[in-house]
């Protein structure tokens, strides 16, 4: 019966994300296509002035390679800088649990991680970062890195519209309205939320006292309330605390659980809503909502059910495991919530986690991995569309070769560029995350002793490790003992090589076929906001990632839950 | 290349300023005016003592107070160090771990059928400071603590009900802190 109420509460998560997703959308499509919005008289003084001080015209508009290498430039002023606060942390002030500084290796991975919106931790927050560096680097990027991808989106949907132009809009105009206008104002109001349900916000170090019980306890606390509403907004994902959200100063109750559950999918949900609202096709992103809701309910189902199953092992143990599998899981979240969460998660790339997900049951475990694999299904923020963007490219490359004829989107005629573009930004995260595992067990005496798990749940904990990587999503089985040499560099590299090579892609293939002349549908045009080409785009998403990814997942959590009883 | 870098120069550090020193000056004094405790978690006292955190749960391991979820914590419930086990479900040692808490459990709480012992108190937390029990490990405690504290089991019954929260869609559970707290009143009467 309690079971009801709790999946009564994930139903309503996802129903209010969705009721606030869609106006949302419409607000961020006025906001990219420059129309007055409610904040302008806010923060268009504030806009003009950083303008003026960067030295840019705001209306100056830059064509996608010019785009692209703003995009970049942003991106690697951070590089330098976070490595050194990183490297730094120890003697910089703000640092009063005496925090030691990292080592290289995990400055360059923490840095890998950090600029690209993976936020994959090889160290635990409270005992691996100063306030310092909370401060400077994980705020800093926590907002930063959606606002690039969103910037990056706007490019595409402004290249998408019915005419031919090389003028994209300006870089650092979308840039900085990602952020005064989206990421700003809805993570104030998320914080104050948060504080007033018990998030701390405060400067002082960790607090030592005598428990009721007489042991000595040591609490860390920290700014952690503004922190919190970011971190889920921009599906950042990295926690303050090592155990992520499922500290209860990042998520004290259900209520937090909610909203942070909701801004999940939140963002991804309304960019898909405002390309169909800037393009004035909402047909269109109807087809791709329902694609990716279809396929999210697909991933979600199993795994709810094998978590209420519980351990097999441990029922057959005779005690009562009517709460299912609680190990990794916290009892105000309960496991419903909790395996919702994970599996959301994972969808959209925002990789925190509110659970243990070493802890889930094997096939639990591969819907997750099934998530970030597919790394479409509602995605990231700005990624989720860009990536199912090339999908649909894809799509309508291989359907239009079935009627024979050229390929064309939205009025635009696909050439040999843009698919080669798009097939190897098909391939390209398999490609990181199969072959950085290969390699991975190719050298078993750096690896093994890693391992959090025998068997075949070890090898999931390093599939899992490489796939999070590349897919920019940073959630992890916490088991693997990752902060070594080996797990820091090598998944540093795929981290960067996942996150700008599909970034660059999809926004190349779109300033290509903005160049290009519009011609109108005429009545032999493959239709790609019907239904049925839904179902072509989901059919493709499916058996791109099942010839894939199959094999591993076989090796891995499959083989875990036949040998299991059950 | 170079009206990139400097635009790029500004930006960085305007960004700072506006995200690590407006946007957060402007949540910590909000959460200074308004928050619990001013933004500095919220405190359980005990005759003007703080004994502990409202939200961060606290090890209970004597058998006069209930007890609260296995942690994996080195030592339990480090609010320092926070960890979830990360065992694997299939994994052998695991298992026998659990096993042996089962028997542990069954030790301490003799009355207690072995088909009553509730899940979630022989499996470790994700935070390693799980603040929570279920009701009916609470209940299933009660026969136990009756005995240590020579009370009776109606009054620990009306007591653990007192305690049971249920948020609106989320699981009910009971704050293991403030029941003890409550539980040292009621035995001092």
């Amino acid at each position: 019966m309690i079971f009801n109420t709790e999946i009564l509460g994930v139903v309503t998560i996802f129903a209010v994300t969705v009721a606030l997703a869609i106006p949302f959308g419409k607000y961020i499509a006025k906001v990219y296509a420059g129309e007055k919005t409610i904040l302008d008289a806010v923060f268009n003084p504030i806009e003009k002035l950083i303008y003026r001080l960067m030295g840019i015209d705001p209306d100056q508009e830059m064509n996608w390679k010019q785009h692209l290498i703003a995009l970049l430039t942003i991106n690697i002023m951070w590089y330098p800088l976070t490595m050194f606060i990183l490297m730094n942390q120890n003697w910089l002030p703000l640092n009063p649990d005496k925090i030691p500084a990292m080592s290289p290796d995990l400055a360059f991975h923490s840095t890998c991680a950090f600029i690209t919106n993976c936020f994959q931790q090889h160290y635990s927050g409270e005992t691996g970062m100063s306030y310092f560096s909370q401060l400077f680097v994980m705020y800093s990027l926590f907002f930063l890195t959606p606002a690039i991808t969103l910037a990056a989106m706007a490019v595409v949907f402004n290249a998408l519209k019915e005419r031919s132009t090389d003028k994209l809009g300006n870089f650092y105009n979308y840039y900085i309205k990602s952020n005064t206008r989206i990421l700003l104002p809805v993570s104030l109001i998320t914080a104050i939320i948060f504080l007033l349900n018990g998030m701390p916000m405060t400067f002082e170090g960790a607090h030592t006292f005598t428990t009721l019980q007489g042991d000595t306890a040591n609490v860390a606390r920290g700014p952690v309330a503004a922190f919190e509403s970011i971190k889920m907004l921009g599906l950042d994902g990295g926690g303050f605390f090592g155990v992520n959200s499922a500290h209860p100063f990042e998520n004290p109750n259900f209520f937090t659980n909610m909203i942070e559950n909701i801004y999940h999918i939140f963002l991804p949900i309304a960019t898909v809503f405002a390309l169909g609202f800037y393009l004035k096709r909402k047909k269109l992103a109807w087809m791709i909502f329902g694609v990716m809701t279809v396929g999210f309910l697909l991933l979600l189902m199993p795994a709810v059910y094998y978590e209420l199953k519980g351990n097999p092992a441990i029922t057959q143990m005779g005690i009562d495991n009517s709460l299912g599998n609680m190990e990794g899981k916290e009892i105000r979240f309960g496991t419903v919530a909790s395996a919702f969460w994970s599996i959301t998660a994972t969808s959209s790339m925002n990789g925190a986690t509110n659970c243990m997900h070493d802890s889930f049951m094997p096939l639990s475990g591969a819907m997750q991995l099934l998530g970030i694999m597919v790394n479409s299904l509602y995605g990231g923020v700005g990624t989720g569309v860009l990536g199912f963007f090339v999908t649909i490219i894809l799509t309508v490359f291989i359907g239009s070769l079935m009627i024979g004829r050229t390929p064309q989107f939205l009025g635009k005629k696909i050439g040999m560029r843009e698919v080669k573009i798009t097939m190897i930004v098909t391939l390209l995260h398999p490609f990181l995350s199969l072959v950085g595992t290969a390699l991975a067990c190719s050298f078993p005496n750096l690896t093994t002793p890693t391992l959090g798990n025998p068997g075949f749940h070890g090898f999931t904990e390093m599939i899992y490790e490489y796939t999070s990587a590349s897919s920019a999503d940073g959630s992890g089985f916490a088991g693997l003992g990752n902060n070594t040499p080996w797990w820091n560099i090598s998944c540093g590299i795929v981290i960067l090589l996942g996150r700008f090579l599909p970034i660059i892609g999809a926004v190349a293939i779109a300033g290509i076929l903005g160049r290009k002349l519009y011609l109108g549908d005429s009545a032999g045009t493959l239709v790609t906001d019907s239904p049925t080409f839904g179902l072509m785009v989901f059919s493709i998403i499916f058996i791109i990632a099942a010839l894939t990814f199959y094999p591993a997942l076989a090796v891995g959590p499959f083989a875990e839950h036949f040998s299991m009883p059950h | 290349m170079k009206k990139y870098i400097l635009p790029s120069i500004v930006l960085s550090i305007v960004s700072m300023l506006v995200f690590v020193v407006i946007y957060t000056l402007i949540v910590w004094g909000i959460g200074y005016a308004v928050a619990p405790n001013h933004g500095n978690g919220e405190v359980v006292t005990v005759n003007g003592k703080v004994v502990g955190y409202k939200l961060v749960g606290q090890s209970f391991t004597q058998a006069k107070y209930f007890n609260g979820r296995p942690s994996s914590t080195t030592p339990a419930y480090n609010a320092a160090s926070s960890g979830g086990s990360n065992k694997g479900p299939s994994n052998p040692d695991y298992l026998k771990g659990v096993q042996a808490a089962i028997d542990t459990f069954m030790k301490y709480n003799p009355t207690i059928k072995k088909e009553d012992v509730p899940v979630e108190m022989v499996t470790m937390s994700g935070s390693g400071l799980d603040p929570d029990i279920s009701p009916k490990a609470a209940m299933v405690q009660i026969p136990r603590i009756a005995k240590e504290r020579h009370l009776s089991e109606e009054q620990l019954t009306a007591l653990v009900n007192k305690h049971i929260e249920k948020p609106f869609l989320g699981p009910a559970h009971i704050n293991v802190l403030l029941l003890n707290v409550d539980l040292d009143g009621l035995a001092a009467k």
